[in-house]
């Protein structure tokens, strides 16, 4: 009896099922109701959060950056494209920003490469890409720990004959607002303009 | 690195290890209470465990790692959660195990837990366990999900969740060692069909990835690779694991559905005319 019962009903079933399944689907291809450039990301991340040190050598948290627009950015000083690239690129994002605006954005740049990269070796590196800029670096577990929240990795290749290795790392540009709040995360590609127009937007929402 | 390291879990998850441990206890201790002439043998104690301990190896050690930081590791990792593992656990039988155990519960549960037998009874509708079957595969690989997905811990476990939960349930529909002549369980035809189905619709999505010439999953590109290995060799493999084991098991699953329909030929049908005669 039951069976039939079932049997009876598969089709009014199915359709209900297949039906719910597109509204789901339907709802997470939804925009927001701001235009970003970058990858919407909120939610998905936990809210910035570190215990690294800085390019001065002191322990440093998230809270200690609080209140500005903050761009986290891994990579190394010894990196040959990836990182100068990128980090140019911010650079001439907010400077490019109105004046009032500018202090109002903060880059991380995150070394991974804690090995050779120094606290001075790291200061002068951040010193040449801009004002706005902190280099941070901590031990290889504080790194790791920072990289699995953020859903990333990094990993070292083979020394060569001159003890020069490549380091493999996340190239996207995570972005926080002033709360620490994930909002979004920019792939290397997008242009200079693109990023401009997303921080405008994020500064001038909470201020 | 350690072998412990390669041992323990990258993304500890106390509520897996605990539902690894409770399916495992439950079985052993279930095999050592039940009467000898219910107890599965060796081979299939065997088979079940291999199942949990190769789902519980992809979850909760260093290849998880892996599996989110490449996607051929990832679909590696979903092809034993949704296919090998659960095949392996359904192949196994564990009704017996599951038997004794229901005969445990009180009455009152039983009725309590009857609308979970509910559940179930849709679930298994032939089309609907197809629907979920391939639709999981396809909700979780397009690709701005599959980016949210890897980008998120919660969703990332949600999504490893539902493909061994789904797994299970499609499997055991399909590998059901209860006769369909005598019992509830689905006809060797309809799961043939339904094998077919899946094959066939799973193979459409791997030629896709296989064949797709630009970067369709670049979340692994964006946050970084396990190891410095080409992205295009990265979803060309991973591509072939979603497009050729899946469509061998579905043609092995139709074999061996074949095999115990041949084998059932005619065992059944003089038993359930006697029992027609008698009802009459």
């Amino acid at each position: 009896m039951r069976t039939r019962f079932w049997r009876q009903r598969t089709n009014i079933i199915s359709a209900t099922l297949t039906l719910i399944a597109s509204l789901l689907l339907t709802g997470c291809f939804g925009n927001d109701e701001e235009d970003w450039n970058g990858k919407n990301i909120s939610g998905l991340m936990p809210e910035l959060e570190f215990d690294l040190i800085n390019s001065q050598g002191k322990s440093v948290s998230g809270d200690d950056y609080s209140g500005r627009v903050r761009m986290l950015f891994f990579g190394f000083t010894s990196c040959p494209d990836v990182c100068p690239t990128a980090l140019q690129k911010l650079n001439q994002v907010t400077s490019g920003l109105d004046p009032e605006l500018q202090d109002e954005v903060l880059t991380l740049f995150v070394s991974v490469d804690p090995k050779r990269d120094t606290p001075e070796r790291l200061a002068k590196y951040v010193d040449f890409f801009g004002d706005n800029i902190v280099g941070l670096t901590g031990k290889e577990p504080q790194l790791r720990e920072l990289a699995k929240r953020y859903r990333t990795t990094f990993g070292y290749d083979e020394p060569d004959a001159d003890g020069n290795y490549a380091v493999s790392h996340s190239s996207a540009i995570y972005v926080f607002d002033r709360e620490g709040n994930p909002r979004l995360l920019m792939r290397p590609d997008l242009s200079g303009e693109e990023i401009r127009h997303d921080l405008a937007a994020l500064i001038q929402e909470d201020a | 690195m350690s072998l412990l390291d390669y041992l323990l879990p990258y993304d500890f998850s106390p509520l897996t290890v605990l539902s690894y441990m409770l399916v495992m206890g439950f079985y052993g201790v279930g095999l050592i209470r039940m009467p000898d002439q219910d107890r599965p043998g060796s081979l299939r104690i065997f088979a079940f465990t291999l199942g949990v301990l190769i789902c519980y190896a992809v979850m909760q050690t260093r290849f998880d790692y892996y599996a989110q930081y490449m996607f051929f590791v990832h679909r590696g990792q979903h092809l034993i959660l949704h296919h090998i593992g659960p095949i392996l656990i359904a192949l196994s039988n564990p009704l017996p195990v599951m038997r004794f155990w229901f005969e445990k519960i009180r009455p009152g549960w039983r009725r309590a837990l009857r609308p979970l037998g509910w559940v179930y009874q849709v679930l298994q509708q032939p089309f609907i366990a197809l629907f979920l079957f391939v639709g999981l595969i396809y909700f979780w690989l397009w690709p701005s999900i599959h980016f949210d997905a890897m980008l998120s811990r919660e969703l990332y476990w949600v999504m490893n969740w539902s493909m061994l939960l789904d797994g299970l349930l499609f499997w055991w529909l399909i590998f059901d060692p209860r006769p369909p002549a005598i019992t509830s369980s689905l006809g060797y035809g309809r799961r043939m069909l339904v094998l077919a189905a899946a094959g066939v619709l799973q193979m459409f999505l791997g030629a896709w990835i296989v064949f797709s010439r630009d970067m369709v999953y670049d979340v692994y590109e964006v946050c970084g690779r396990a190891w410095p290995l080409d992205p295009e060799v990265d979803q060309l493999l991973g591509g072939m694991l979603t497009y050729i084991p899946p469509a061998m098991m579905s043609i092995l699953g139709i074999l061996l559905m074949l095999r115990r329909a041949m084998h059932q030929d005619g065992k059944y049908t003089n038993q359930s005319k006697q029992l027609e005669e008698t009802a009459s």
